[in-house]
C-alpha cells in the first residue's frame, strides 16, 4: 500500500511536468515564430498604416503593394535571379563533385586513397584565412565580379565529402563487385550504382549546399558587388537607413520615399526567407541523420 | 565492418604504371579536385608567408623573394594597434559567453524535448525550432533590427527605451549571444537528442522500478549519458574561441556599438583589405589560426588527463 501511494505521488508529479513542458514549448514556439509572422504581416500591410504601429501579426490594411514594388524594381528582380542561378548551379555542381570525390575516397584499393584523404581532411583544420584567400581570388585569379566566384571557390566542403563517404562505406560491396565482373568501369559504377543508392545522403548535401548558396552574403560583399544577390540587396537596404547610399540602391532609395523603407525591407526579408521555408521541412528526416555522423564520436 | 573487411582484403600495393592504368578512371575522378584543393586551400596557406613580409597593393605582384622581409613587424603592428586590446577582449568575451550560454541552452532544450511524450507535438516543435537556423544572417539581422532597434517591437511591447542594439557596453555581447541562441538552439540540440536516443532504455526502466522520479532520471541517467558528447563539442568549440564570425558581428552592429562588437576576423578585414595592408591582415589571421590550433590541442590534452574521451 505504502509503496503504491509513493509511486502514485511520483506519477502525478511527473504529469505536472508534462503540462509545464507543454506550456514552455508553446511559449518557445511563439518566441520563434512571432518575429517571422510580424515581418510577414508588415510586408502585407499598407506602408502608411504600418508607421502607426509595428506590433501586429494580422495585416490591418491588406495590400500586395510592397511585393509589387519589390518585383517591379529591376535591381531586386535581377538580384533574385542571381540568387536562384547561383543556388541551382552551385548545388548541382557541388553535389555531383562531392559524390564523385567521396566515391573515389571510399575505394580503399585506390593507390592514392590515403594520401588524398589526408590532403582533404587537413584543410578542415587549417586554412589560409580571409586575406590570402581574398588576394588569391581577386589579384591572382582575377575572379572579382565574375559569376564563377560564386561557384568555384566553394565547390566542395570536406565535411560533406566525409558525410557521403561514410554513407558509401555502408553500402553492400557485392553490387560494385558484380558490376565490375560484368565489365563496368569505375565511372559507370559511380554514376549507375553509387549515385542512385546514395540519394538520401545526397539530398542532405544538396540541402546544406543550397542553403549555403542561397544565404551567402560575404562572398558578394568581398568579391562581387556588381553581381548582387538578394541577401546583398537586403543588406544594402538595411544599411541605407543608417549610412551611405550605395550605387545599386541609390535609385531604390529615391523611390522608397514614396513607399516605406521598412515595408520594403520586410517584403525583401520574406522573399529571401520563403524558398528555404518551403524546402527544409521535407528534408528533415535526411539531415537529422546527417548531422550526427560528423559530431558524435563512435 | 565493411570498411574493415575491405582493408583486410587489400594488401599494400606497390606503385606501377600498370596499376595507374587500371585505376585511370579513379584518377580522372579525383585529380581535378586535388588540383582544385591545392589552388583554393593550400595556396592561401602559403599566403601566410605574407605575414612576415611587407605586402601592399603595389608590392603584391612582386615574387616571394623580391618582397621585403620584415620579421615579426606585422604582428607587432597588429598587437600595438589602438583597438587591438579591446578587439581581443570582445572576441574572447563574445566567444566564451556564446559557448557557455549556447551549450547550456541547447542541452536544456534537448532534455526538455526528450521528455515530451506526445510524439506529434515533439516533431512539430523540432521542425519549427530548426527554422531560424536555415535563415541567413542578413535576414536574421533584418528581423533583429525590427525587434530590438530603438522604437522596435520590444521597445513598444514593454513601453520602455531598452536600447538593446545601441548600448555601447558589454550588454551588446549578451544581446548578440541571445539572438544567436534564438537562431541556433534547435539545431544545436540535434546532436544531444541523438546522443540521448543512444542511451539504453533499460536504465530508465530500472530507475523507475527503484522509485526515481523524472528529474532524478534526467539527472542520473540522461545527463551522464550525453556527457561524452558534451565534452567532445566543448573541446571543438574551445578550439574556435578566437574565430568569431565577422558576418554576424558586422550585420548586427552599428557605429554606436562598434567598440564592443569588433572581433579579430573583422579587425583582420579592416586592416588587411580596408587599409590595404595585406601583411598585417594576414598576420592577424595567422595569429587567430595558430592560437586556435594550440587551444584545441590543450583542451584535448586536458580532457584526456581527466580520463575523458579524446577528440584527436
Amino acid at each position: 500500500m505504502a509503496g503504491k501511494t509513493v509511486s502514485n505521488r511520483i506519477k502525478s508529479k511527473d504529469n505536472i511536468i508534462d503540462y509545464i513542458l507543454l506550456v514552455v514549448f508553446v511559449l518557445l514556439i511563439i518566441i520563434t515564430l512571432y518575429p517571422f509572422l510580424n515581418v510577414l504581416a508588415i510586408s502585407l500591410n499598407d506602408p502608411v498604416d504600418t508607421m502607426r504601429d509595428i506590433n501586429f501579426i494580422i495585416p490591418r490594411e491588406f495590400t500586395f503593394y510592397n511585393y509589387q514594388y519589390v518585383f517591379r524594381e529591376n535591381n531586386l528582380f535581377s538580384a533574385f535571379g542571381m540568387s536562384v542561378a547561383r543556388t541551382v548551379i552551385g548545388t548541382a555542381a557541388g553535389v555531383i563533385c562531392t559524390s564523385m570525390i567521396a566515391y573515389v575516397l571510399s575505394r580503399r584499393d585506390f593507390y592514392f586513397n590515403k594520401l588524398f584523404t589526408v590532403f582533404f581532411v587537413v584543410t578542415m583544420y587549417v586554412g589560409g584565412g580571409m586575406i590570402p584567400e581574398y588576394l588569391l581570388l581577386t589579384r591572382t585569379l582575377k575572379m572579382s565580379n565574375s559569376f564563377l566566384v560564386y561557384i568555384i571557390p566553394g565547390l566542395i566542403w570536406v565535411y560533406n565529402i566525409i558525410l557521403v563517404r561514410s554513407f558509401i562505406d555502408g553500402l553492400p560491396l557485392a553490387l560494385q563487385e558484380a558490376a565490375r565482373i560484368d565489365g563496368a568501369n569505375d565511372v559507370y559504377i559511380w554514376a549507375r550504382i553509387i549515385v542512385p543508392l546514395s540519394k538520401p545522403v545526397l539530398a542532405t548535401v544538396a540541402l546544406f549546399v543550397a542553403v549555403g548558396q542561397w544565404n551567402s552574403f560575404m562572398d558578394t560583399y568581398l568579391y562581387a558587388r556588381n553581381l548582387p544577390t538578394l541577401q546583398y540587396m537586403l543588406y544594402e537596404i538595411m544599411e541605407q537607413a543608417t549610412t551611405k547610399i550605395d550605387s545599386h540602391s541609390a535609385d531604390l532609395l529615391q523611390a522608397t520615399r514614396t513607399v516605406s523603407p521598412m515595408s520594403i525591407r520586410m517584403a525583401v526579408t520574406i522573399v529571401a526567407t520563403v524558398p528555404i521555408l518551403i524546402v527544409y521541412p521535407f528534408l528533415q528526416k535526411y539531415f537529422v541523420g546527417g548531422m550526427t555522423i560528423g559530431a558524435v564520436k563512435d | 565492418m565493411q570498411a574493415k573487411a575491405k582493408k583486410a582484403k587489400i594488401q599494400k600495393q606497390k606503385f606501377s604504371w600498370e596499376l595507374m592504368y587500371r585505376q585511370r578512371y579513379l584518377l580522372l575522378m579525383s585529380v581535378p579536385f586535388v588540383v582544385w584543393l591545392f589552388i583554393f586551400k593550400y595556396i592561401p596557406l602559403w599566403g601566410w608567408t605574407m605575414a612576415f613580409q611587407e605586402v601592399k597593393p603595389a608590392t603584391f605582384s612582386l615574387s616571394f623573394f623580391e618582397r621585403t622581409f620584415v620579421g615579426f613587424a606585422n604582428f607587432q603592428k597588429a598587437f600595438s594597434d589602438r583597438i587591438f586590446a579591446q578587439t581581443i577582449i570582445n572576441t574572447i568575451g563574445t566567444s566564451i559567453l556564446g559557448i557557455a550560454l549556447g551549450t547550456i541552452s541547447a542541452i536544456v532544450f534537448a532534455v526538455m524535448l526528450n521528455e515530451i511524450r506526445f510524439m506529434k507535438f515533439k516533431k512539430i516543435t523540432q521542425t519549427i525550432s530548426y527554422l531560424p537556423h536555415f535563415v541567413s544572417w542578413v535576414v536574421i539581422a533584418s528581423i533583429a533590427k525590427m525587434v530590438c532597434n530603438d522604437g522596435g517591437l520590444l521597445d513598444r511591447m514593454t513601453g520602455r527605451d531598452l536600447k538593446l542594439l545601441s548600448t555601447n557596453s558589454v550588454m551588446i555581447w549578451v544581446v548578440i549571444c541571445v539572438i544567436n541562441i534564438w537562431k541556433e538552439v534547435g539545431w544545436d540540440a540535434i546532436v544531444y537528442l541523438s546522443a540521448m536516443a543512444g542511451i539504453d532504455s533499460g536504465l530508465y526502466e530500472a530507475a523507475k522500478v527503484d522509485g526515481a522520479n523524472r528529474l532524478q532520471r534526467i539527472w542520473h541517467i540522461t545527463l551522464p549519458g550525453i556527457k561524452p558528447t558534451i565534452i567532445v563539442l566543448l573541446i571543438m568549440s574551445i578550439g574556435s574561441t578566437l574565430n568569431v564570425g565577422m558576418e554576424r558581428q558586422m550585420l548586427l552592429s552599428n557605429a554606436i556599438v562598434q567598440d564592443h562588437t569588433m572581433v579579430l576576423s573583422w579587425f583582420a578585414y579592416l586592416r588587411g583589405i580596408g587599409n590595404n595592408n595585406y601583411g598585417v591582415g594576414t598576420a592577424i589571421g595567422m595569429f587567430q589560426s595558430v592560437v586556435g590550433i594550440t587551444l584545441l590541442l590543450i583542451a584535448n590534452k586536458i580532457a584526456s588527463l581527466f580520463g575523458e574521451s579524446k577528440l584527436i
